[in-house]
């Protein structure tokens, strides 16, 4: 009888240390949220700018004291990352998109063992190890190809995020792509399709929101990228005019002046905004995600038929 | 009939270009990893492997593993217990589904941001200086949602018939997920720790912030108290991919920043390799038990 209490006493501890444990997520990302939040609408409340002058206007000139009355536009930054991120998915999609139709469709049992587990394990090294590649070889290539003073550009940083996202969007849009019904495919063939008709009527638009999730998460791993992009892009605050452009982005100016600002003051409050920014956006990646995921399920019943007639 | 052959023509032109990515795209990842490695060690002198204070990269190989184990300690109880929770004990309310936005939050958090966040959290509240314990707690952000993750699919993964059983011989919950489901599928948890120790080796970000550039230490002392002992984990440390950070801003040494390079992938390809296989072998001992 006595053990007996002892288990159930067990039972009920472990459940409370659990459920603790289970807690503690949440209790850590509203920590991570509230303090973004509370410090980086110092900015707007405590410097008196506006959500439009931080958005939409390109004068960076925080003063690093108390008093402020600086400017923190940070529209250079915005469009630093929009242009390498975007120039990063303009590249790599089209590749890792052809990687995962080979793995999958073309190639599938030379693609599962083999072809599979060497892009995971490729998604996996350090950003530091590809920014220096991109540093000692890309940058200099880029200068001598292309006759720049400086191989430090916009085009670098791209290139680098590419083969960054590179085994991202591969492995999670092979996902989507495999996980069509095999039916699917065999009724095609059976319609007398090749196998490239198969592939772009049929398994690409039933697989659509899946890639989508794919391409997202890469934009995701490559707006939160710092370190790579910081030691080739330049930091020069200017807006580009070209993709040879030296400019910065929202995570390489946080990388390079949180060390060098005074803690409350202006700069370092502008930061925490921009650190703020980058969240919310995280936020909006994920809610893109699942909204492109949302419509898994109902795949497999009519609007299949919508989706294979509309990618048609 | 011409419809056809122009079908059948795209369809061989399509299978070539998809032929010419995949091989492109696999010789250009093995000749990075081959040329960052080669790179590297064909540089290196002798005296770059020591662990002395300048021009080596000994201090800081070492560094990288003593964080990467220190986040684990905090990261590995608190996310299989996490996972567990949501495994075996979450009901399915708004709160599970709340956590689960959590963990998908966390782990698509930038890296410079986590970073800022332990800045804020154990070095201007709490006090603490840059040190080893401040970044392995920042990793630990990064790599928890990854174990909590993987323990819960580890665990919902298992035949129900382990948790049925053992519940119908009158354990209780705790002892059938003690005795029973975790020793099962420890090596998938296994698995999940392998990948964020490796994620763990290469954050640079996380740090920049967190652990400082110096490392000031000395082999002899062992006294922990002391910060020149290489244990004491509130001492500031410098890491591999700091190492790289730092030596690309002051632009000294290549051949040494070459090295570390190639070290550090060393170290997170040996890592991913290594759960690769393990989870290769989890998967066929699996599906040699159902045949």
């Amino acid at each position: 009888m006595n053990s007996k209490k002892g288990m159930f006493a067990k039972e009920y501890l472990w459940r409370t240390i659990v459920t603790l444990c289970g807690l503690s997520v949440i209790v850590l990302t509203l920590v991570i949220g509230g303090f973004l939040v509370y410090k980086g609408s110092g900015t707007f409340f405590k410097f008196h700018h506006t959500i439009g002058e931080f958005l939409f206007s390109p004068d960076w000139a925080p003063i690093d004291n108390m008093e402020g009355g600086g400017s923190v536009g940070t529209l250079i930054f915005i469009v630093g990352s929009l242009s390498t991120c975007g120039l990063a998915l303009l590249i790599a999609t089209p590749f890792a998109l052809g990687s995962a139709i080979f793995m999958t469709e073309i190639a599938p049992s030379f693609g599962e063992k083999f072809y599979r587990p060497v892009i995971q394990i490729f998604a996996g090294i350090p950003s530091v190890v590809y920014g220096w590649a991109g540093l000692t070889v890309l940058v200099p290539a880029i200068r001598n190809v292309f006759h720049r003073q400086v191989g430090h550009s916009i085009l670098a940083a791209g290139l680098v995020l590419a083969i960054m996202i590179f085994p991202t969007i591969t492995s999670v849009s092979a996902d989507a792509i495999r996980s069509v019904p095999k039916d699917y495919r065999m009724g095609a063939y059976g319609m007398g399709s090749t196998r490239w008709q198969t592939i772009y009527k049929i398994v690409l638009p039933a697989s659509a929101s899946g890639i989508f999730s794919a391409i997202i998460l890469g934009l995701a791993r490559a707006f939160g990228e710092a370190l790579a992009v910081a030691m080739v892009i330049g930091q020069t605050t200017a807006l580009p005019t070209s993709i040879f452009s030296t400019t910065k982005s929202l995570t390489t100016e946080i990388t390079a002046q949180m060390g060098n600002a005074m803690e409350g003051g202006e700069t370092k409050t502008a930061l925490w905004t921009l650190a703020l920014l980058l969240f919310l956006i995280s936020l909006l990646f994920i809610f893109l995600i699942h909204y492109f995921s949302r419509k898994k399920p109902e795949t497999s019943g009519k609007h299949t038929k919508k989706a294979v007639k509309g990618g048609m | 009939m011409n419809r056809i052959k122009r079908a059948k023509t795209a369809d061989r032109f399509m299978t070539i270009i998809f032929y010419c990515i995949a091989v492109f795209f696999f010789m250009f990842l093995a000749a990075f990893a081959g040329y960052v490695i080669i790179k590297g060690f064909a540089g290196a002198d002798v005296s770059m492997f020591k662990f002395s204070r300048r021009g080596s990269i000994g201090n800081q190989l070492f560094n990288t593993i003593y964080l990467v184990f220190l986040s684990l300690l905090i990261t590995v109880p608190i996310g299989t217990f996490a996972g567990i929770y949501l495994a075996k004990y979450a009901k399915g309310g708004i709160i599970t589904k709340f956590i689960r936005i959590c963990i998908e939050t966390l782990s698509s958090l930038p890296s410079i941001v986590v970073g800022l966040f332990g800045y804020l959290i154990f070095l201007v509240i709490m006090g603490m200086n840059k040190s080893l314990m401040a970044g392995a707690l920042s990793v630990s952000i990064l790599t928890l949602p990854l174990i909590t993750t993987t323990t819960e699919d580890a665990v919902k993964g298992l035949p129900k018939g382990y948790f049925e059983a053992s519940m119908g011989l009158g354990s209780t919950r705790w002892q059938a997920i003690f005795h029973v489901l975790l020793p099962a599928c420890l090596p998938r948890i296994m698995t999940g720790i392998i990948l964020a120790a490796g994620r763990g080796f290469g954050e640079a970000a996380v740090l920049l912030y967190t652990t400082g550039s110096g490392t000031n230490i000395r082999w002899s002392n062992w006294d922990i108290a002391s910060s020149t002992c290489p244990l004491n984990p509130f001492r500031s440390a410098e890491t591999l991919s700091l190492q790289i950070w730092d030596l690309q801003v002051n632009g000294q040494d290549q051949a040494l920043a070459n090295l570390a390079s190639a070290v550090l992938l060393i170290l997170v390809l040996a890592f991913s390799i290594g759960a690769n296989v393990l989870s290769n072998r989890i998967n066929k001992k699996n599906s040699g038990e159902k045949a």
